[in-house]
C-alpha cells in the first residue's frame, strides 16, 4: 500500500485525500494516517515544487562538482560528506562508485559564486584531495519530467469508435 | 450511366459514430470523452525500435503471415497470458484486430449463415458479416447482467442457421468482462451446437477484477476460436495498424488466402516494433493499466455524485451510464450536452440499438481533463435535473 502511496505522490504531491483515497481504493483516514506515519519515519521527507527556472527572471547556475576525498579511519566518508551538506549551497551530495568519490550539486546566482565556493570552501577541507566542476548548461529532464518545450497537440481524433 | 455501386453496399448504413462525428469536429472547444484509443503515446523503447528498422532499410514486405520472429513472440505471448498453445503456422499478423474480424468471417461464412453478435459491441461486426454474405443475428445484453452474455441469451438465439457467435470481451463500449465461469458456460452450448466463436480479445490486457481468460483456452473451445488480438490498446499502438489472428490451420490458411491477396503483408516497420513491445513492453502495460483504473475508480465515484447510475465495468477503458432517467434518448442527450456544455461522448445507440439510454464515456485521458469534462457534465446534470 506504501509503494501505491509514494507512487502517487511522486508524480503529483499536491493531489487531495480524497482523490487518492477513490483512486487508490483506500479509505481516506487510513491514507491520511499511512502519509503521516510515513512524513514522522522520514519516509517522506517534503514536499518541494519543480520549477523550470530557465523560464523566470532568476538568474541561476549549478554545477556538478566530482570531489575525490581521503576516507578517514573509522569514519569512512560520511564524516566528509557531512562536513560538505552542512553548507547551505549544496544541492546534493551522493557517494559514487568509479572515478571520484563525491559527487555535489551546488547551485548558485552566478559562475563567480559557484567557483568561490568551490575554491574558498570547498577544496580547502583538509580531506579533499581534489576537484572538478562541471557547470550545467541546459537542463533537459528532471525527476522524470521533460523540462524542453515539447509541441505536444492532441493528436487522436475527437470522436473514434 | 448505370449505377457504379453494389446493391450489398448500399444497404449498409455508414458507422453511426460518423455523422456525431462531424458535428464534434466543427466545435474546436468542445473536450471530448469520445475517444475509442489510449492517450499515451506509445511506449520509447517500441518506437525506437520501429526507428531502428527504418533506418537498417528494413523497408520491404514481409511474408505474408508475418515475420516469423513476430509470430513466434505471439505464441510465447499467448502461452504465456492466457495458456493457450499456438504454433506460429497458426498465426497471422493483420493490419489491426480489424483486418482479422473481416477476414475470419469471409473465410467461414456461406451465404446465409448466421452470426450471433452480442452488443453493445464494437461497429464493425454486423457490416463485416453483411459483406461476407452472412446473416446477423443481434443478442441484446442487458445491464442487469453487466452486460455479460448468458447462455440463456445464446440458446434463445441459436438456429440451424447459426454457425459462428462473436465475443467481444473485454468489451468496447460498455466496459464489460466475461470471466472463467461465464465462459464455460457459453463454452458447453457452442459445443453442443457445433458452433465456432471468433473472440475479440483486443482489450484483454485491459482488466481491472481478475486476469482475461480467452475462450480458447477452455476445453474443446480451441478448435473452435479465432482469437483476435493486437497491439493497439495494450502498447498504445493504434496508429501502427497491426493485430494478429490465431486459429486452427485449417480456417487460418484460407484466411491467409484472402490476406494475401487483400493485404499482402501487414506494415514491416510496424511489426518490427511490435517484436519489441512483445518482448520488453510488460512494464509498459502495467504502467498504463494501472493509469486507467485509477482514473476509472476517478470516474465511478464522480458519477455517483452527480447521481448517474452506472454498472461498474471491470475491462476496457470506457463506461456505459444510464442515462433513461433523465427522459432523454442516448442522442438527445449527448447531442444537448455537446451544444450546452461542449462535451463529447457517444450516444450507446452507435453500438446497436440496445444501446438506448446509455452513453460510452472514455476515461482514456488524464485524471484533469477528466476532472473539466465531468465539472461540465455535473452541471449539465443540474440543469437538466431542476426541469
Amino acid at each position: 500500500m506504501r509503494k501505491k502511496i509514494l507512487d502517487m505522490l511522486y508524480n503529483n504531491s499536491r493531489i487531495s485525500y480524497e482523490d487518492m483515497s477513490v483512486m487508490l481504493d483506500i479509505p481516506k483516514s487510513r491514507l491520511e494516517s499511512e502519509i503521516a506515519a510515513m512524513e514522522n519515519e522520514g519516509v517522506i521527507c517534503g514536499y518541494p515544487t519543480m520549477i523550470n527556472w530557465e523560464k523566470t527572471d532568476c538568474e541561476k547556475v549549478s554545477a556538478v562538482i566530482e570531489v575525490k576525498v581521503a576516507p578517514q579511519r573509522g569514519l569512512g566518508f560520511d564524516k566528509i560528506a557531512e562536513r560538505i551538506y552542512r553548507f547551505d549551497e549544496v544541492e546534493s551530495v551522493s557517494l559514487m562508485s568509479g572515478g571520484y568519490d563525491l559527487s555535489v550539486t551546488i547551485e548558485g546566482k552566478s559562475m563567480k559564486e559557484v567557483a568561490s565556493f568551490v575554491h574558498e570552501k570547498l577544496a580547502p577541507l583538509e580531506s579533499v584531495i581534489s576537484t572538478a566542476t562541471h557547470f550545467v548548461l541546459k537542463k533537459y529532464k528532471e525527476h522524470g519530467v521533460t523540462l524542453v518545450d515539447e509541441k505536444k497537440t492532441e493528436g487522436r481524433m475527437k470522436i473514434t469508435p | 450511366m448505370r449505377d457504379p455501386l453494389s446493391k450489398l453496399i448500399q444497404t449498409i448504413p455508414p458507422s453511426g459514430i460518423r455523422k456525431y462525428f462531424d458535428i464534434v469536429s466543427e466545435m474546436e472547444d468542445a473536450i471530448s470523452l469520445g475517444v475509442g484509443e489510449p492517450d499515451f503515446d506509445t511506449p520509447w523503447h517500441i518506437r525506437e525500435e520501429g526507428i531502428y528498422s527504418l533506418e537498417q532499410g528494413r523497408t520491404f514486405y514481409t511474408s505474408n503471415a508475418g515475420l516469423k520472429e513476430l509470430k513466434t513472440e505471439i505464441c510465447k505471448y499467448l502461452k504465456r497470458t492466457q495458456n493457450i498453445d499456438y504454433d506460429t503456422e497458426e498465426v497471422v499478423v493483420t493490419v489491426g484486430g480489424s483486418e482479422g474480424i473481416d477476414i475470419a468471417l469471409r473465410a467461414m461464412l456461406d451465404y446465409g449463415d448466421e452470426v450471433l453478435i452480442p452488443q453493445p459491441s464494437y461497429v464493425s461486426y454486423e457490416p463485416c458479416t453483411l459483406l461476407a454474405g452472412g446473416t446477423p443475428v443481434i443478442i441484446e445484453l442487458k445491464e442487469e447482467n453487466e452486460f455479460r452474455l448468458t447462455p440463456e441469451e445464446l440458446k434463445a438465439a441459436i438456429t440451424d442457421k447459426t454457425k459462428i457467435l462473436i465475443l467481444p470481451f473485454p468489451n468496447n463500449p460498455t466496459g464489460a468482462i466475461m470471466e472463467r465461469k461465464d465462459l464455460e458456460a457459453i463454452a458447453e452450448i457452442v459445443i453442443e451446437h457445433d458452433l465456432f466463436v471468433i473472440s475479440d480479445e483486443i482489450y484483454s490486457e485491459l482488466t481491472y477484477k481478475s486476469q482475461h481468460v480467452s475462450v480458447a483456452s477452455i476445453d474443446g473451445m480451441w478448435e473452435r476460436t479465432v482469437l483476435i488480438n493486437g497491439f493497439s490498446k495494450a502498447y498504445a499502438m493504434t496508429g501502427w495498424r497491426l493485430g494478429y489472428v490465431a486459429a486452427p490451420s485449417v480456417i487460418l490458411k484460407q484466411m491467409l488466402k484472402i490476406h494475401q491477396f487483400a493485404i499482402m503483408c501487414a506494415p514491416t516497420t510496424s511489426q518490427y516494433a511490435a517484436v519489441e513491445a512483445l518482448k520488453k513492453g510488460n512494464k509498459d502495460v502495467e504502467m498504463m493499466r494501472d493509469c486507467y483504473d485509477k482514473r476509472r475508480r476517478f470516474l465511478l465515484n464522480e458519477f455517483e455524485k452527480m447521481g448517474i447510475d452506472c454498472f461498474t465495468p471491470y475491462g476496457a477503458f470506457y463506461a456505459f451510464p444510464s442515462i433513461k432517467k433523465f427522459g432523454m434518448t442516448s442522442d438527445e442527450f449527448a447531442e444537448k450536452l455537446l451544444r450546452e456544455e461542449k462535451v463529447a461522448v457517444v450516444p450507446g445507440t452507435a453500438f446497436g440499438a440496445c444501446g438506448e439510454g446509455f452513453l460510452r464515456i472514455s476515461y482514456a485521458y488524464s485524471i484533469d481533463d477528466l476532472k473539466i469534462a465531468l465539472g461540465r457534465i455535473a452541471d449539465f446534470i443540474k440543469k437538466i435535473s431542476k426541469k
